[in-house]
């Protein structure tokens, strides 16, 4: 609309209005490439969609996991010097809500398994992160597992396999409910 | 020497001078630091020039408190709601990436109609809005187990500023998101290549990708060059150094929505994406290691709540048997800090005295017993108990430890 025709009532107002008016679009930005996006969307999802190919076994994990993890989470997975990475479902086990000290670990508090690739694919090792390969992933994920007790020690970790392992911790987890109010504290 | 240093250094004369003296740092280092000389009479004494930058009072030192994994906001050395940049907490899991704002860039996609890559140039050229909101840590919190404690050990992982950016809402038109899409993931581009994921309705309602801190650029520390701000919400979800926003019909269950960020709960249950920040309080002045005298004092802190507005703080003088409302600072923001004060006459006998936040929706914020009667022993995260502080009868102020049961 040209300017001047916002010279008189009605039309003003026609007028002002658009000029305020917020576009659903602005055009800014450039699309996004199909290859660009394959590339940059890593994000491993519970049904493992996102897992790459490739495959890994305990037997190797233990190979990398002692070269490159155990320094800082101690060779059985333990002894720290930082978190704690084993720690098995113990049947009778003292509920969490009820013992602060008690250790939470991928055995006994992870609700997924797609996670241990996710989070070590790009965070570990804390000193090299994004360092591994796809199978070295796997394979360290597969020896984690095992460690936890959640998998065989000649079990196969690939896209296939590993949303298909059982997590005992799943069925405590809860979706928040606080609302705030006068209602109980939660 | 040039005839500009020799004029500026008859103009800066003897106000230039300040011994120099080994000092202990709070890190146990041993640094070499200057002691602030005040002129003896600065009517006499023409002052330093303007210069390039501000700085503070040499004789004020507000000082964040940094462990291996975070640094703490010297809530007890603020006046007022907005923390000063360089005083906003800390808290990032693989260090502070150092990112080009120039090769930055921000990719929207899955499950939109349009996935687009945005240059920080784009995100600027947005429409533009700012809000004063706070952002806590949900592990803004520490076992009562000692006395002397400020402050800022207890809960200095809570900040406040005016956040500039784009709203998130314009961008997801931008893209066009799918109805169908229920969930998003926010990814940061540092070392733990940082991921969480958000309900798409709290991308709709007020969730913000922030550029600017206080009127300037983001600092390295908070997401240079932008992050996503989600009001209210546990600090952690408001994913620094944003690189990435994918949407989708269901949560990823990253590590930090899983292992971490999730607390244990009654009958054995684990409470997960448990987002927003309860309503909170402490007081601030008088706190350890305040040494009071008898007489009027005004007392000061902090309330806020991820819910709304406070809608009143009430201030116990006697140890929580009764309550009195505080007077609220203007402005009183949408979950944003609010600065109360109350006026007291310390009597010179011994008593604790504490805050409690009342929030929009009715919230009261809970004693810790409460919390723990509520949750269990085992719980952690989320915790936002009322926080005493004694008064001997010497006007020593310390924190009143509580059994962690
Ligand atoms: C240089 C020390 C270091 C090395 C080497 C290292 N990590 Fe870590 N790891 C850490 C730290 C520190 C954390 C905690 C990070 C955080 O909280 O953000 C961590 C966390 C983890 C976690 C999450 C634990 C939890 O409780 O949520 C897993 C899983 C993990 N590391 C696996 C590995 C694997 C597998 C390797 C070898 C490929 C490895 N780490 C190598 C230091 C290290």
């Amino acid at each position: 609309m040209p300017f001047w025709v916002c010279v008189t009532g009605t039309v003003m107002i026609a007028c002002e209005r658009r000029s305020n008016a917020v576009p659903d679009h602005f055009g800014y930005g450039r699309p996004a490439t199909e290859k660009e996006i394959a590339v940059k969307a890593i994000a491993i999802r519970p049904d493992g969609k996102g897992l790459p190919a490739g495959s890994g076994t305990v037997l190797d994990g233990a190979i990398i996991y002692a070269a490159k993890c155990a320094s800082c989470h101690g060779s059985t997975g333990v002894e720290g010097p930082f978190n704690v990475l084993v720690a098995p479902d113990t049947v009778g086990a003292k509920p969490f809500d009820q013992s602060s000290k008690r250790v939470k670990a991928i055995g006994n508090y992870w609700p997924y398994a797609t996670t241990v690739f996710d989070y070590v694919r790009r965070a570990m090792p804390f000193n090299a992160p994004g360092s591994l390969s796809d199978n070295e992933v796997y394979s360290v994920t597969a020896w984690l597992l095992h460690a936890n007790k959640l998998i065989g020690a000649d079990a196969v970790i690939n896209a296939k396999t590993l949303p298909g392992v059982v997590m005992p911790a799943r069925k405590y987890y809860v979706t928040d409910s606080r609302k705030g109010g006068d209602g109980p504290y939660e | 020497m040039s005839q500009k240093m020799t004029r500026r250094r008859l103009l800066l004369g003897g106000a230039a001078t300040a011994a120099v003296a080994l000092v202990k740092s709070s890190f146990g280092k041993v640094v070499q630091t200057g002691i602030p000389e005040a002129a003896l009479d600065p009517t006499k004494q023409v002052g330093p020039l303007p210069g390039v930058l501000g700085t503070r009072s040499p004789f004020e030192h507000p000082q964040r408190k940094p462990s291996l994994t975070s640094s703490q906001t010297p809530l007890q050395d603020l006046y007022g709601m907005i923390t000063p940049s360089d005083l906003h907490f800390e808290r990032h899991h693989a260090g502070v990436p150092a990112i080009d704002p120039h090769t930055y860039e921000l990719m929207i996609h899955g499950m939109v109609d349009k996935p687009t890559v945005f240059s920080l140039a784009d995100l600027k050229r947005f429409p533009s809005v700012s809000r004063i909101c706070f952002i806590e840590c949900s592990g803004n919190f520490r076992k009562p187990d000692k006395e002397n404690i400020t402050p800022q050990d207890i809960c200095g992982l809570t900040s406040q500023s005016e956040w500039t950016g784009v709203m998130l809402s314009t961008l997801f038109r931008e893209v066009g998101v799918n109805p169908k899409a229920t969930w998003f993931l926010a990814e940061g581009s540092d070392a733990a290549v940082m991921t969480r994921s958000i309900p798409v309705s709290k991308g709709w309602e007020d969730a913000m990708i922030v550029y600017a801190q206080n009127g300037e650029a983001i600092r390295p520390q908070q997401g240079y060059p932008a992050r996503l701000l989600l009001p209210g919400w546990e600090g952690n979800t408001s994913i620094k150094w944003l690189r990435r926003i994918e949407l989708s019909d269901g949560p990823f269950m990253t590590r930090e929505e899983t292992s971490k960020y999730t607390e244990p709960v009654k009958d054995g249950k684990i409470r997960q994406f448990s987002f927003t920040m309860d309503a909170r309080s402490i007081i601030t002045y008088p706190a350890y290691p305040a040494q009071l005298q008898k007489g009027w004092v005004e007392i000061r802190g902090l309330a806020w709540s991820g819910r709304g507005k406070v809608r009143q703080v009430e201030v116990s003088t006697d140890a929580g048997k009764t309550w009195n409302a505080a007077r609220l600072q203007e402005p009183v923001l949408d979950k944003a800090h609010t600065y109360f004060r109350y006026l007291w006459q310390w009597n010179g006998d011994t008593t604790a005295i504490m805050s409690r936040a009342i929030d929009e929706t009715g919230y009261i914020q809970p004693s810790l017993e409460q919390l723990i009667t509520a949750r269990g022993p085992g719980t952690g995260y989320h915790l936002n108990p009322v926080t005493a502080w004694l008064i001997k009868r010497d006007g020593q102020v310390v924190y009143s430890p509580e059994k962690w049961k």
